[in-house]
């Protein structure tokens, strides 16, 4: 499939979009009141490119029809119901059938297979079990390429650092933030490198950049691969980075990517900045059209050097509404990580506070030097202030209030990193 | 020759370990480093904080520097060794005046310094810019160095 005409597979994504169409009106009400609403009948969708017809679903869709309300199919065919974690509202609920489990492993295996993974293998999964779709995703996408499984979950480093040694274990699924966690946690295990077999790392679940990439993959010695994915459209495993590197191949022949103008809604052309949407085209337990993901990317169409044809997504940038929009200035919080990386005086771990005094915002960053960066001199160190203050002004053209704090100082996550809080009330 | 002086015996070492511990500036980081050191039976001899509004450096002399130091490391403190040069001059005006000029003469500046008078005699705890000729020089000029282990034991 991955390496397939992209004129054949076209033709196969518009028959695909047809049938979806049909049996998403004739069995999600939510869709038909939608289609009556736009006058819209299944027979307007004639091939992929009517998709601009389709009408969009929000997260606010998935809240309003909280729990089951966009199941396509009687519960009796449900066998998977994941959510997420909710920190914002009612949580988000996913439904799988028998048959969505089994895209959703092949998907995660295409990734699997595409960083050179085999059953040889051994896969520690340290994606956090349960409603997350991180871990069980990645356990079944594993199982379905043969490897052997360490269904670890996340957290309890110390066990994590001594079954990766006694195991053998060769691939590490994670966030990039716990997968740093585990890098420092590592170097204090008193184990050595060349006792540890580990060679390649599958990332995910939070936008991570280069450097952060080069950052893990020197601290573990390993090759870090970037995993895409959201529960709404599947798990882990929407797509994937080949051994090119140069984007995040998509699925694209079970969920349709689109790129739209977050504002106005229109679809953008190929290269353009603008928000992610994603069409089910084949699933069966709660399918979605042009669901916005609020992930900010571009696409690219041409062949890649793997020789796969599957569409090429850009770096997540950041999500629209991680976006904060400082003193009127867009700011992500993918744009200070990798200000911080850039310098080697600083620790990847920081936490934004952005405030509001007297109608001005005030941006509060807390980084931790390097060990071996702290001095007994003073104007050493307000000079590595500084100097972080004027690479970020360089960079995003603002003026952070920059607090070098202690070392461990800044808390570490085993899930996705909290960086930011934002205290204003706007 | 200048060994006739008790205070210059070779086998005194002067240049003695201080501690730097960088510090946020928030309630209760004072007592922590303090508290922890006292946990591990060290005594804190001489100490100074250096601050601006953001964070602080504290430096101090402790009966035991290698204790101490791992003791910080291992309570997760940021922690350096630094060579610095201890000395007493007496407790009168224009005595450091003098200790000062032989150093700014030649060419040796000060980074920090913090003191602590004591009746008739007065302590002073430099960091010079070149610690090596400072130490001769305050030698040749017969300034009464602090051994680092008196230092320690103050």
């Amino acid at each position: 499939m991955e390496c397939m005409d992209r004129e054949q597979l076209r033709e196969i994504q518009g028959i695909r979009l047809r049938k979806i169409v049909d049996y998403v009106y004739h069995n999600t009400p939510f869709y038909r009141k939608k289609f009556q609403e736009m006058d819209l009948n299944p027979e307007d969708i004639r091939d992929i490119d009517d998709i601009s017809k389709l009408p969009f679903t929000n997260k606010l869709d998935l809240r309003d029809n909280y729990p089951f309300g966009l199941a396509a199919v009687p519960m009796s065919q449900i066998v998977r119901i994941h959510a997420s974690s909710g920190t914002t509202g009612k949580p988000v609920v996913v439904l799988y059938t028998r048959k969505d489990l089994a895209t959703w492993a092949e998907s995660i295996s295409r990734a699997f297979t595409a960083y050179g993974a085999d059953n040889t293998d051994i896969f520690q999964i340290s994606y956090g079990y349960g409603l997350f779709t991180g871990g069980l995703g990645a356990h079944d996408g594993a199982t379905n390429i043969g490897a052997s499984v360490i269904p670890i979950s996340s957290g309890n480093t110390q066990k994590q650092i001594t079954l990766m040694h006694d195991f053998g274990a060769t691939t590490l699924c994670c966030t990039p933030s716990y997968a740093l966690f585990l890098a420092e946690a590592l170097k204090t295990s008193g184990y050595k490198r060349d006792e540890f077999k580990l060679k390649r790392g599958c990332f995910g679940a939070e936008p991570w950049t280069e450097n952060m990439r080069k950052e893990l993959e020197q601290n573990l010695g390993i090759k870090a691969y970037d995993i895409y994915g959201l529960s709404e459209v599947a798990g882990p495993g929407v797509g994937y980075e080949c051994e090119c590197q140069n984007g995040t191949h998509l699925n694209e022949d079970y969920y349709y990517p689109e790129i739209v103008d977050p504002k106005t809604g229109d679809s953008l052309p190929e290269g353009t900045l603008g928000e992610l949407c994603f069409t089910h085209l084949t699933k069966e337990g709660m399918p979605l059209l042009r669901y916005r993901t609020h992930d900010l990317t571009a696409l690219h169409y041409d062949k890649c050097g793997c020789g796969r044809t599957f569409v090429r997504m850009d770096r997540i940038l950041g999500r629209c509404d991680d976006m904060l929009i400082i003193r009127g200035v867009n700011v992500f919080p993918t744009q200070i990580e990798a200000v911080i990386l850039s310098l080697k005086e600083f620790e990847p771990h920081y936490l934004l506070t952005v405030n509001r005094e007297n109608s001005t915002d005030t941006m509060e960053l807390k980084v931790e030097v390097r060990e071996e960066y702290y001095t007994d001199e003073m104007s050493q160190m307000v000079a590595l202030q500084k100097k972080l203050v004027n690479e970020l002004r360089s960079v995003i053209g603002l003026g952070f209030d920059v607090k070098l704090a202690e070392p461990q100082s800044i808390e570490r996550s085993t899930g996705k990193a909290k960086h930011v809080i934002d205290n204003r009330k706007l | 020759m200048i060994t006739e002086n008790f205070n210059l015996i070779i086998e005194y070492i002067m240049v003695a370990k201080q501690l730097s511990v960088f510090l946020e500036n928030k309630s209760g980081r004072l007592t922590e480093v303090t508290q922890v050191l006292g946990n591990h039976g060290i005594n804190l001899s001489a100490l100074s904080i250096a601050d601006n509004s953001d964070f602080g450096i504290m430096r101090c002399i402790v009966s035991d520097p290698d204790l101490a130091y791992k003791a910080l490391k291992d309570a997760h403190f940021a922690v350096k060794i630094t060579d610095v040069i201890g000395f007493s001059c007496p407790n009168t005006s224009g005595s450091l005046a003098m200790v000062l000029k032989y150093l700014s003469d030649n060419d040796v500046f000060i980074e920090y310094m913090y003191s602590f008078a004591n009746g008739d005699v007065a302590n002073v705890i430099i960091r010079p810019s070149d610690i090596e000729n400072c130490e001769k020089i305050l030698s040749e000029k017969k300034v009464d160095l602090i051994a680092a282990s008196d230092l320690y034991k103050l």
